[in-house]
């Protein structure tokens, strides 16, 4: 086995050492242990990092932090955080046990104590500042990392919990996988063939195609041609969320649309694809159909719940048009999950009150699939999501219908399941 | 028989019986940590209990929240003995580093080539040492 040698800088080692005090040399060891397993032979510098470890999985995710405060550490680089198990703004909705809220909100605290910005989104491409072409991150949140590389075109390899907040203290990251030009060319070539325009036009064939991608592909580069260019920011947010949930998906290239996928030649860097995969009305239909769990004729609609990932204001407007002056039927609960920033750009703009006298309430800081909101649900849940139409059912313990926004609105006024069929054949 | 690994993603010890698991297993949203099973709808061997097993996957899946699932498994003596993957995963490496630093223990993790993989999958004991040399039963 050829065993490659890590390269650190005078500073890495200083830190190593120790001299940037115990927590910096925690996270230099953290940074350094992962650099050697990924085969890295240097570390580099990063310009922010996103933080996935705020959100409370049990005693060790505090264990951590706790050693990191008690060392004094500080984030160098500036620093966002992800989605918590509590929505600090509704708090009446949480319907789980005090201990886990209390544990919950003091993990969130040790993350600010560091010096994080509480920002409590899983979609940080979303906010006024976001990372810019070619620039180095650390980011954690699968969606946010595939959003990052394949949208914006910054470079973050797939980081977990812990390493994204060694990266944000000591401002290094290992130099290797989506940071290096040579793993962001794609290699599996996804066509499009015989799909309708009035699908291909349509919010609800990113999630689905995601999702299909995802299965295919584990960690490789999807290559997907037959796009409508320009395709807007939230259908490529569905789809790579739907990719890093049913596959390891760090990036994707749309041609004529991503930033370095002007051409098939630019998105395959140059050389033929390992694998081309041609993909057809059918195989999205059967796609569609694996992210639907409920068995739909038979039970009630209990729930709908969109935002996930977090809704942006443009999804926001199609949601306020689709609804119109319409109620949420009383037997369905309906939830959409944002960001705190996103909320105040929507409450001045008159939808939040449009929308809660509607019906609709919306949850912030966390998401509806992590967390216990939602309540006792009588009946099945619909979503738009893809991400969250794959992990509800094992989060929640619930069964969960797919479809489009379109869907979800109409099945939420009528409180019954009303699917647009058509789009499919 | 004697296997060499392809990459010592985290190096340790370990014996147990094989779980080969037909789909890649996402820790977070997939596995629970108070019981040590799968807990995916939507994995082929949902409900499947890891605890203690040297369990064979292709790898991991997205989330980034793995990490902390997996130092949680450790911490409540619920984790695999060892991960044998097919493919890196850096996310899922964090996590094994981490539980070392925080608890002195951790799931050692491989990666071994298509004729080494196929050769664990199919056995039904393995055994690690600590540098990274693997045995079938």
């Amino acid at each position: 086995m050829a065993r490659v040698t890590l390269h650190l800088t005078d500073d890495d080692a200083a830190a190593l050492a120790g001299e940037a005090g115990e927590a910096g040399a925690l996270a230099m060891r953290i940074v350094t242990g992962l650099a050697e397993t990924m085969g890295a032979t240097r570390l580099l510098s990063i310009e922010g990092a996103h933080i996935d470890s705020c959100l409370y999985h049990g005693r060790s995710g505090i264990d951590f932090a706790e050693r990191l405060v008690d060392g004094d550490a500080r984030v160098s680089v500036p620093t966002t955080l992800n989605v918590s198990s509590l929505d600090l703004l509704h708090p009446d909705l949480y319907k789980g046990p005090e201990t886990e809220a209390a544990a919950s909100r003091r993990l969130m605290q040790l993350y600010e104590a560091m010096g994080c910005e509480p920002t409590w989104t899983c979609a940080p491409y979303q906010l006024a500042t976001r990372p810019g072409f070619g620039q180095h991150i650390a980011w954690a949140e699968s969606n946010a990392i595939v959003f990052a590389n394949s949208v914006l075109g910054a470079r973050t390899h797939r980081y977990g919990d812990f390493i994204d907040i060694c990266a944000a203290i000591t401002g290094r990251a290992p130099a290797a996988g989506l940071h290096l030009d040579e793993h962001r060319r794609g290699d599996v070539l996804f066509r499009l063939r015989g799909v309708s325009d009035a699908l291909l036009d349509h919010d609800v064939l990113a999630p689905v195609l995601g999702y299909l991608i995802g299965t295919e592909v584990e960690d490789h580069v999807p290559v997907i041609d037959g796009l409508p260019s320009p395709t807007p920011e939230h259908r490529l947010k569905a789809l790579g969320s739907a990719a890093a949930s049913s596959g390891a998906v760090g990036m994707f290239h749309v041609v004529g649309v991503t930033p370095e996928a002007a051409t098939l030649t630019d998105a395959l860097g140059g050389r033929p694809p390992d694998r081309t995969v041609d993909v057809g009305p059918e195989d999205l239909r059967r796609a569609r159909d694996a992210l639907t769990t409920a068995a739909t004729d038979d039970r009630p609609l209990g729930a709908v719940s969109l935002g996930t990932p977090h809704y942006s204001v443009a999804e926001f407007a199609r949601l306020v048009e689709l609804l119109g002056d319409r109620r949420i039927d009383p037997g369905v609960a309906c939830f959409v999950n944002t960001a705190r920033a996103v909320l105040h750009e929507i409450s001045l703009r008159g939808w939040v009150d449009r929308l809660e006298s509607a019906g609709v309430q919306i949850v912030t800081d966390t998401c509806t699939y992590i967390t216990p909101v939602m309540g006792e649900i009588h009946g099945y849940a619909l979503t738009d999501s893809a991400k969250w139409a794959h992990y509800a059912p094992g989060n929640l313990g619930i069964d969960v219908a797919f479809g489009s926004v379109d869907d979800c609105v109409e099945s939420a006024v009528a409180g019954r399941l009303v699917r647009q069929d058509a789009l499919w054949r | 028989m004697a296997l060499t690994a392809v990459r010592v993603v985290v190096a340790g010890a370990a014996a147990g019986a094989v779980v080969a698991l037909d789909e890649p297993l996402s820790f977070w949203g997939g596995y629970s940590a108070e019981h040590g099973t799968i807990t995916d709808e939507h994995h082929p061997q949902t409900g499947v209990s890891l605890t203690g097993c040297i369990v064979v996957m292709p790898g991991g899946r997205g989330s980034s929240s793995a990490s902390s699932v997996l130092a949680e498994a450790v911490r409540l003596g619920t984790a695999p003995a060892a991960l044998l993957l097919h493919r890196p995963d850096e996310i899922l490496a964090t996590g094994s580093l981490v539980a070392r630093e925080l608890y002195g223990t951790t799931v050692p993790i491989l990666v071994l080539d298509d004729a080494a993989y196929a050769r664990a999958a199919a056995a039904d004991r393995v055994e690690l040492s600590a540098t990274g040399a693997l045995t079938i039963r």
